[in-house]
């Protein structure tokens, strides 16, 4: 990431602005809707964090370049420059107190897509040398060690070890000819073990053809955070590469927001082709399984459960009915916060802002929204379904001190199976639940 | 009156002409200007289609979902009223039905002028409400640039000088009505070249989130 300069970022600016980016700003009346739609306008009462604000840079350059009167006041001298001192202040707004959520899309009266030119506002951040640090380690890390954190194989490896141990089944590793190819989360590797070793019970009770590729193991995308499409394709090229040398037919985005965003719908247009194959979010799967009636569950989880749903799996993907259909399987006192699925609340970590130290005081503070939410259903357990999500209203929910334990569903799934089924599963036996 | 009456013809004649032209060769470049930037071709496996969703977006963005509400009902009841209230005397007002029947032949029934008088009235306390806004909100204050004051301008000045040569307030009769008219033109020549492109570029806009949200099964 050498020679990066004013021109690089201004140049990337540029070649980000379309056809919807310029309908988007040509529609803004600058209301300050979308501040309502933002936790961390919210939290902080600071108007600085307006999203339409952030997304000034972007503006400048098409105001300037490609608009006729913009063009004509330029010429004149009365344009507005975007310069390295205005970037280097835009940097904690575009990266500190964003998320992209994309709350702010779903709300803004004129339809602006908010969230889809933050993203594209950050390749200009990153090619000008205004990203933040933290990410800038990460994606570096990730590109050298194919990890954000580093983590190696032989990590994984030992994480095998201890689920086949704990399971008494086999963790199939390049497997070629499986049907799906899990990808995981370094983060998911170090903090959630127990995720591992819930699909893989899962998937044994279902019968389902899997396994883990030693080629490529890690699907989060660190270019996809920063705002580095080269990075980003890189990042993709290996799980493609992975995908391709096992023949799956089928890939499992990790339980990691951003991680499915990149994958499922970034991913091809990065590498400018279609996939050879379909990519799912492990809850997608779960579900089918569920509808196939293939997941066998016995009893249900007595305590108040309320959900968090992850901003990159129900907003921005459209996966928010089959969460709660699994609930279901497994939960008899199961309550909805009161803004959720495509209105959620993010918990304030996304988007790269956990990887940005700089940024902890606001994404603490963003998380008060979370937090406000969860009190006003007053649930015993969250269940989630995001490494980054359970972290962050782990962290928030302690520092807050409340009690609240957090939980990933498919482990609780896993814990619901019926023990070994005797046959080989067939479609529609009794404990499936009919879609 | 002669000067009133000469000021009136000319804001009728040429000056309507020129606006006119302005706007229509204007608002067309902008259009393209847009339009022709284009989008990149989409590879990730579709959920659902673009075009329905993008449509749906297009009307359903008009009601704000109901915890947006909650939080800024001010803003969106201030809007709504003073929207409604512009549009409603810009089609259905009596003078208004009868120029757009003498320009485009095509007319239709307009409200009584009580009910008229009420709305511009109306539609006028929303923008002084709307400006008091921005004035004094902490967001609007700080995201507003000088051309969110001169467009408030030209858009009250459209409303009082309707409500003015209305009701004779400002003498001669012919002066009042030419300034109402150069106000409307005024407006019209400033719509290209400011965010009054919303009126059109909204559709776009909306249609785009709603196509790019539908598209991942998102109802956006």
């Amino acid at each position: 990431m050498s020679e990066l300069s004013l021109e690089r970022g201004l140049a990337a600016l540029r070649a980000e602005i379309d056809a919807p980016v310029a309908a988007f700003f040509s529609s803004c009346v600058r209301c300050g809707l979308c501040a309502q739609s933002c936790p961390f306008y919210l939290e902080t009462g600071d108007p600085r964090y307006t999203p339409i604000l952030k997304l000034e840079p972007l503006r400048r350059v098409w105001e300037a370049e490609f608009t006729l009167w913009g063009r004509i006041k330029r010429w004149l001298g009365l344009g507005q420059e975007v310069s390295d001192a205005m970037l280097a202040e835009w940097e904690p707004l575009l990266y500190d107190s964003c998320t992209m959520c994309g709350r702010c899309s779903m709300v803004c009266p004129v339809g602006n897509d908010l969230a889809y030119m933050i993203r594209k506002t950050r390749e200009g951040m990153v090619q000008s040398g205004h990203a933040p640090e933290g990410l800038v380690a990460a994606s570096v890390r990730a590109i050298q060690t194919g990890s954000p954190m580093g983590l190696q194989w032989k990590t994984l490896a030992v994480q095998i070890q201890h689920v086949e141990r704990s399971t008494g089944l086999t963790v199939p590793v390049d497997r070629a000819g499986a049907e799906y190819l899990v990808m995981l989360s370094s983060m998911e590797i170090i903090n959630f073990p127990e995720y591992l070793e819930a699909i893989t019970r899962i998937f044994d009770h279902a019968g389902v053809r899997w396994t883990l590729s030693t080629q490529c193991f890690e699907a989060t995308n660190a270019g996809i955070q920063i705002g580095s499409k080269d990075i980003a394709a890189e990042l993709v090229e290996r799980v493609v590469a992975a995908a391709s040398a096992l023949g799956v037919s089928r890939v499992i985005s990790p339980e990691c927001g951003h991680a499915f965003t990149a994958i499922r719908w970034e991913g091809p247009n990065l590498i400018g082709r279609p996939y050879p194959f379909r990519v799912f979010h492990i809850i997608e799967v779960l579900d089918e399984l569920r509808r196939d009636g293939r997941l066998h569950t016995e009893g249900k989880e007595a305590d108040r459960l309320s959900m968090h749903d992850p901003c990159n799996l129900a907003r921005k993907s459209g996966v928010i009915g089959e969460q709660r259909a699994l609930m279901g399987l497994v939960a008899e006192n199961f309550v909805d916060l009161d803004e959720h699925g495509r209105f959620q609340w993010c918990c304030g970590a996304g988007g790269g802002v956990s990887s940005n130290e700089r940024a902890e005081p606001l994404k603490l503070a963003a998380f008060k929204r979370k937090k406000a939410q969860i009190e006003a259903v007053e649930p015993e357990r969250m269940v989630t379904m995001c490494a980054t999500c359970r972290t962050q209203l782990e962290e928030g929910l302690e520092e807050f001190n409340m009690d609240i334990p957090v939980v990933g569903l498919t482990e609780m799934i896993a814990e619901h199976l019926v023990e070994r089924p005797a046959v080989e599963p067939e479609a529609g036996t009794e404990s499936g639940q009919p879609a | 009156m002669n000067g009133a009456m000469e000021f009136l013809l000319w804001t009728k004649g040429p000056m309507f002409q020129i606006a006119l032209g302005i706007f229509a060769v204007g608002m067309l470049a902008r259009l393209f200007e847009i339009l022709l930037l284009g989008r990149a071709t989409n590879h990730a496996e579709a959920r659902a289609g673009e075009w329905l969703p993008g449509l749906r977006t297009v009307f359903t963005r008009t009601i704000p979902d109901p915890g947006t509400f909650r939080r800024a009902p001010f803003d969106v009841l201030v809007g709504w009223v003073w929207h409604l209230g512009f549009i409603i005397v810009l089609l259905l007002s009596v003078p208004h039905v009868e120029l757009i029947a003498g320009v485009f032949g095509v007319s239709w029934p307009a409200l009584p002028n009580p009910v008229i008088d009420l709305l511009t009235a109306i539609t006028l306390a929303g923008l002084v409400a709307a400006l008091l806004h921005r004035l004094l909100h902490p967001v609007k204050r700080r995201i507003s640039i000088p051309q969110d004051y001169l467009v408030w301008a030209l858009t009250f000045a459209v409303v009082l000088t309707g409500y003015l040569a209305y009701h004779r307030l400002v003498e001669p009769y012919p002066l009042a009505l030419g300034m109402h008219i150069l106000s409307a033109e005024l407006l019209l020549i400033c719509l290209p070249f400011t965010k009054l492109t919303h009126i059109f570029t909204t559709v776009f806009a909306r249609w785009y989130n709603g196509a790019a949200f539908g598209r991942k099964g998102v109802r956006s």
